[in-house]
C-alpha cells in the first residue's frame, strides 16, 4: 500500500454513527473488525476526523479504528460558549467515545496537536489506565506540563533554559494571534481557508489531494480558536500536577514548526512508563504524507502487551544494543536501558557474563539477547549486525563501549601492546560505528550512537600513551561522524568517564611488568578505584540523558570534568601535568 | 588458634535453638499478608519464640519489608529496627530473630516474598551459590577477608550488590558462643540482649589480644583463618529494591567445616528446585 490511500481501504468505509457526550452530539466513524484491539484517533486543528484517512486505512487491516469529529468540527455539535470548550469536556469526550465504542475493554488512543492536548486530558486523569491501554501522542503536549515546563525554565533562568523558552515562544505566535478578538476569525474566513492547500504544500510538504482539506474547514477553523482562548492562559498560569500510569509514546516531528522537540524534556516526571520515537516529518506531512510510518508506529506499540509489561519480556519496543556488555559500564548501561523497556542486545567477549547481564535485564520485563563478539575483529562486528537486524530489528541506540586498560609510557608500551589497545578501543568503535551506523541509515528513522571515550581522551598522561591516544582518536572519530549522521537524524554522544569502580582495573595491563608485579599493580589501582568509588550505574544514567536530549559530550564524574574545563583555560597546564607519573 | 570448644551435646543444643528460630520464622511467614506492618511481624515473631520458650534474645526480632529489604535508603542504625512499612502484594520481606535458650543462641534470616516478585526469584535461586561458596573457602581456611573477597567477587559476577556491609562494622557473619553471662535476661540495650553485650565485649577484647575478630568483615582484622568455633553467616544479597539473606550457623572445627543443619527451609527450596528442574 502507498502513503496515497482513498481513505476507505477497499471496502471497510467507516460507519457512522453519533455517541452523546453531555448533551453534545458527537459524530463517529468506526472501521475495521470491532473483535479487534480498538485505536481510537483524534485530531488537531484545524482538521476534522479526516486527517487520520490515511493512518486509519492502514490500521483498520487489524484493529478495530475509531474516529470523531472534536465538538466544535466537522459533523459532531458546535458548543454555545467558550466555557464548553474547556478541557474538562474535551476529555469527557474521549471517555465518552471510548464507552460507546469499547465499552469493554481499555482503548488505544493516538492524538495530534489539539487532539492531543484534549488527550492528555483523558490520559492524566484519576484511573484513566482502566479506560485507555495506551497512548501515542504528536505534536500536542498536555498543558499542565507545559506550565510546569514554563515555570521550571523561568525559575532557573540558564542561557539554555532561556533560549528554550525564547524559541517555543517562536513557534507559537499564533497563539498569541488566537488571543485577539476579531482578527484571527475574520483572517480565516476571509481567505485563509482557501489558501489552506498551499500553506500545506508550502510549508509543510503536504501535496494537494481530493477530499482535504474539509469542506468545513471555515467554520472549524473558527470555532477552534475557542480551544485556545478557553484553556491556553487558566492552564499554563495555574498548572495542575498531572501524572498518567498509562503507557505513553511520544513521537517526535522532526520537522515540527509549532511544537519544539524539548518541550518534551523530562516528561518521564509525570508519564513514567514513556517510549520516545522521533519521525521526520513536519506538522502535517506525518498524518498526510507518511500515514503508513505513523500506523506502523502506532501498531508496534498497540501490539507491546502492556498489561503484562513487568512480567512477560514484551519482543517489541525500542532497541538498544550495547558492546561489551559483560561488565561494568556496559552492563550497567544495559541494565538502564531495560529499567526503561528497552529492549537490549549485548555483546562481549566473555559471553557468559554477556548472557547474566541479558537475564538481569529480563527481569525489567523486556526481551534481551546476549552474543559473543570480539569487538576489534571487523567480519564478527559485520555479522553481528546483521544477526542483530535479522533477530531483533534495526537498533535505535548504540553505545560501543567495550574497552580494554593499558598503562605505560610510549616508549615502554610495545608495538604490540599498542596493536591490542588500538584494536579493541578504536578499531572496535570504528567496527561498531559503520556496521550499526549503515543499518540506521539505511532504515531512515533516526536513532542514536554512544561512544565510550574517557577523561584520557583530552588529559595527557605519559603513564597512558596507548590509552589516551585511543581514547582521543574515539573522540574526534565521534565529532566527525556527529556532523555525517546528522541529516539522517542520527545522534552521535561521546562519553568521557574519568574514574569508576569496575572491573577495567584488575584486567588493565602495564607495560613492562612480570606477572607477580602485574598482579600487585591491579590490586593497588583497583583499590584506589573501589575508593574513589564511583559506580558505573551513575555513568549510565548519564549515557541514557544524552541519548535523551542528543547531548554531543559528556563528561563524568568530577575529575573528567575539571580536565575539561582546565583543559580549555590553560592547555599548557595540562600539558605539564601529563609529565607526572600517574601510573 | 583455640580448640574446637564444642561436644556433640552442645551442637545439638544448638541445632534445635536453630530449628526452633526456623522454625517460628516459617509459622510467621505463613501469618505474613498484605496489610501486614513489620512491628506487627516482629511481635508476631516474639510472641511464637517466647511462646516455644525461648528467655532471652541476642538480638531483638527485625522485620524489613519492601525495599528495606535492601537497605536502601539506611543513613543510621536506627533504621534496622522494625517500622510502620505495611506489607503490599509484590513485596519481598526478611525476618531475623536469635533466640537464646540455655544459653545456646542461634541467629537466624529467613526471605520471602508476598506474590509475585521475579527479582525475588533469581536472587532467591542464585543464593545457594553463596552458601556453597562460603563452606567451600572456610573449608580451605582461606583468611576471613579473602572469604568475603571472594562473596564480593561473586556477587560482581552476577550483578549483585553486597548489602551486608551496610550492617555495622561491614560484617557478613559473627562468632557465637555460648552466652554465660549472668546479665538480667530479656533485657536489651540498643537492639541487643544485655548479656549479649556482656559476651560480646568479653570475646571482641580477648580476641583482639589474640590478633583475631569474633566479627566477619572485609577489614585488616580478619585477615586471620577462622577461629574454630561457631559462626552466625549472613550473606545479604541485593539486586535494585529486593534484598534477601540467609543467616545460619557454621562449624568450624580444628580441621574441617560444615554448615550445623541442612535442614533448613532455604535448602529444602533449593532442592525441591533442583529435582523439578
Ligand atoms: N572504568 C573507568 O574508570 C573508565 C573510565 C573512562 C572510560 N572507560 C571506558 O568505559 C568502557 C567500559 O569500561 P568498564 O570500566 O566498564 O570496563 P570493564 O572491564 O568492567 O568492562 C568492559 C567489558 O568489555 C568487554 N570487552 C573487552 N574487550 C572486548 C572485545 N575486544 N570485544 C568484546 N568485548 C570486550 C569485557 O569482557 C568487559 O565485559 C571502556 O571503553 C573504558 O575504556 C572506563
Amino acid at each position: 500500500m502507498t502513503g496515497r490511500s482513498n481513505g476507505t481501504h477497499g471496502t471497510d468505509a467507516p460507519r457512522r454513527r453519533t455517541v452523546d457526550s453531555g448533551g453534545l452530539a458527537l459524530a463517529v466513524y468506526e472501521q475495521g473488525d470491532p473483535a479487534r484491539p480498538t485505536v481510537l484517533l483524534v485530531h488537531g486543528y484545524p482538521d476534522d476526523h479526516s486527517v487520520w484517512d490515511d493512518v486509519a486505512a492502514d490500521l483498520a487491516a487489524d484493529h478495530h479504528v475509531v474516529r470523531y469529529d472534536t465538538r466544535g468540527s466537522g459533523a459532531s455539535g458546535v458548543p454555545a460558549t467558550r466555557e464548553d470548550y474547556r478541557l474538562e469536556l474535551l476529555g469527557q469526550d474521549l471517555y465518552a467515545v471510548a464507552d460507546a465504542v469499547s465499552p469493554d475493554r481499555p482503548v488505544h488512543v493516538v492524538a495530534h496537536d489539539w487532539g492531543s492536548v484534549q488527550a492528555w486530558e483523558a490520559v492524566t486523569a484519576p484511573g484513566s489506565y482502566r479506560r485507555i491501554a495506551s497512548y501515542t501522542t504528536m505534536s500536542g503536549p498536555c498543558l499542565d506540563h507545559m506550565g510546569h515546563w514554563i515555570r521550571h525554565r523561568l525559575r532557573r533562568p540558564t542561557p539554555r533554559h532561556l533560549a528554550q523558552l525564547l524559541r517555543q515562544g517562536a513557534h507559537s505566535w499564533y497563539i498569541a494571534l488566537f488571543q485577539l478578538p476579531v482578527l484571527a476569525p475574520a483572517a480565516w474566513k476571509l481567505g485563509l481557508a482557501r489558501l489552506w492547500p498551499r500553506v500545506l504544500r508550502d510549508l509543510e510538504a503536504v501535496r494537494p489531494r481530493p477530499g482535504h482539506p474539509q469542506a468545513t474547514l471555515a467554520r472549524d477553523a473558527v470555532h477552534g480558536i475557542e480551544l485556545y482562548r478557553a484553556n491556553m492562559r487558566p492552564r499554563v498560569r495555574a498548572p495542575r500536577e498531572r501524572h498518567t500510569e498509562v503507557p505513553v509514546q511520544l513521537i517526535t516531528l522532526q520537522r515540527d514548526h509549532y511544537v519544539a522537540d524539548f518541550l518534551s524534556e523530562g516528561l518521564e516526571r509525570w508519564a513514567p512508563r514513556l517510549t520516545r520515537r522521533t519521525l521526520d516529518a513536519t506538522h502535517w506531512s506525518a498524518l498526510l504524507e507518511k500515514g503508513t510510518t505513523v500506523a506502523a508506529m502506532v501498531r508496534e506499540f498497540t501490539a507491546r502487551d502492556h498489561g503484562a509489561v513487568r512480567r512477560e519480556p514484551s519482543a517489541a519496543g525500542e532497541l538498544a544494543v550495547v558492546t561489551g556488555g559483560g561488565s561494568g559500564i556496559g552492563r550497567a548501561t544495559a541494565l538502564a536501558f531495560a529499567d526503561r523497556g528497552t529492549r537490549v542486545v549485548v555483546c562481549d567477549r566473555d559471553l557468559p557474563a554477556a548472557q547474566r547481564t541479558a537475564e538481569l535485564c529480563e527481569l525489567s520485563g523486556v526481551k534481551a539477547a546476549a552474543y559473543r563478539v570480539d569487538v576489534s575483529d571487523g567480519a564478527a562486528v559485520d555479522a553481528f549486525a546483521q544477526q542483530v537486524a535479522a533477530d531483533h530489528g534495526v537498533p535505535d541506540v548504540v553505545v560501543n563501549n567495550a574497552g580494554i586498560g593499558h598503562s605505560g609510557t610510549f616508549l615502554q608500551t610495545t608495538e604490540e601492546e599498542w596493536r591490542r589497545v588500538l584494536d579493541v578501543n578504536l578499531w572496535g568503535v570504528i567496527h561498531g560505528c559503520r556496521a550499526f551506523g549503515q543499518l540506521m541509515v539505511e532504515r531512515g528513522t533516526g536513532g542514536h550512537i554512544v561512544n565510550l571515550a574517557s577523561a584520557a581522551a583530552y588529559l595527557p598522561a605519559k603513564q597512558l600513551a596507548a590509552y589516551a591516544t585511543s581514547k582521543s582518536a574515539v573522540f574526534m572519530l565521534s565529532d566527525c561522524l556527529r556532523a555525517e549522521l546528522a541529516p539522517h537524524r542520527i545522534g552521535v554522544s561521546t562519553i568521557c568517564p574519568g574514574i569508576v569502580h569496575t572491573n577495567i582495573t584488575r584486567t588493565t595491563t602495564f607495560s613492562g611488568l612480570d606477572e607477580a608485579a602485574l598482579a600487585a599493580k591491579q590490586a593497588k589501582v583497583s583499590k584506589l578505584y573501589a575508593r574513589r568509588g564511583f559506580p558505573p550505574e551513575k555513568v549510565a544514567a548519564e549515557i541514557l540523558r544524552a541519548v535523551r536530549t542528543r547531548k554531543p559530550v559528556v563528561p563524568v564524574t568530577f575529575e573528567a570534568k575539571a580536565a575539561r574545563l582546565l583543559g580549555r583555560l590553560s592547555p599548557a597546564l595540562l600539558r605539564k601535568a601529563a609529565r607526572i607519573n600517574a601510573g | 588458634m583455640p580448640r574446637f570448644p564444642y561436644d556433640e551435646r552442645d551442637l545439638a543444643k544448638f541445632r534445635e535453638v536453630q530449628q526452633l528460630a526456623y522454625h517460628c520464622a516459617e509459622q510467621v511467614a505463613a501469618w505474613i499478608e498484605p496489610g501486614v506492618t513489620e512491628r506487627q511481624a516482629t511481635a508476631e515473631l516474639r510472641r511464637c519464640l517466647v511462646r516455644a520458650g525461648v528467655q532471652d534474645f541476642f538480638h531483638v526480632p527485625f522485620a524489613w519489608f519492601g525495599d528495606r529489604t535492601a537497605f536502601r535508603h539506611f543513613h543510621t542504625p536506627l533504621q534496622f529496627f522494625a517500622g510502620s512499612r505495611v506489607l503490599a502484594e509484590g513485596m519481598p520481606y526478611v525476618l531475623d530473630c536469635a533466640p537464646v535458650v540455655d544459653g545456646y543462641t542461634a541467629d537466624i534470616g529467613y526471605g520471602g516474598k508476598v506474590g509475585d516478585n521475579p527479582v525475588w526469584d533469581l536472587l532467591a535461586k542464585d543464593l545457594r551459590t553463596y552458601r556453597d561458596l562460603i563452606l567451600r573457602e572456610v573449608r580451605a581456611r582461606k583468611p576471613l577477608a579473602e572469604v568475603y573477597a571472594a562473596v564480593d567477587a561473586q556477587l560482581a559476577v552476577h550483578g549483585y550488590d553486597n548489602r551486608h556491609q551496610v550492617y555495622p562494622g561491614r560484617v557478613i557473619g559473627h562468632q557465637v558462643t555460648r552466652n554465660t553471662a549472668r546479665g538480667p535476661a530479656g533485657v536489651n540495650l540498643f537492639g541487643f540482649g544485655v548479656r549479649t553485650l556482656q559476651t560480646l565485649g568479653r570475646e571482641l577484647v580477648k580476641e583482639r589480644l589474640e590478633g583475631r575478630s569474633p566479627l566477619w568483615a572485609g577489614g585488616r582484622a580478619s585477615r586471620h583463618a577462622p577461629t574454630p568455633g561457631l559462626w552466625a553467616v549472613e550473606p545479604h544479597i541485593g539486586f535494585r529494591d529486593v534484598g534477601i539473606k540467609f543467616e545460619e550457623l557454621l562449624v568450624v572445627t580444628d580441621e574441617d567445616a560444615y554448615w550445623l543443619d541442612d535442614d533448613l527451609p532455604h535448602v529444602r527450596r533449593w532442592d525441591l528446585q533442583e529435582a523439578t528442574a
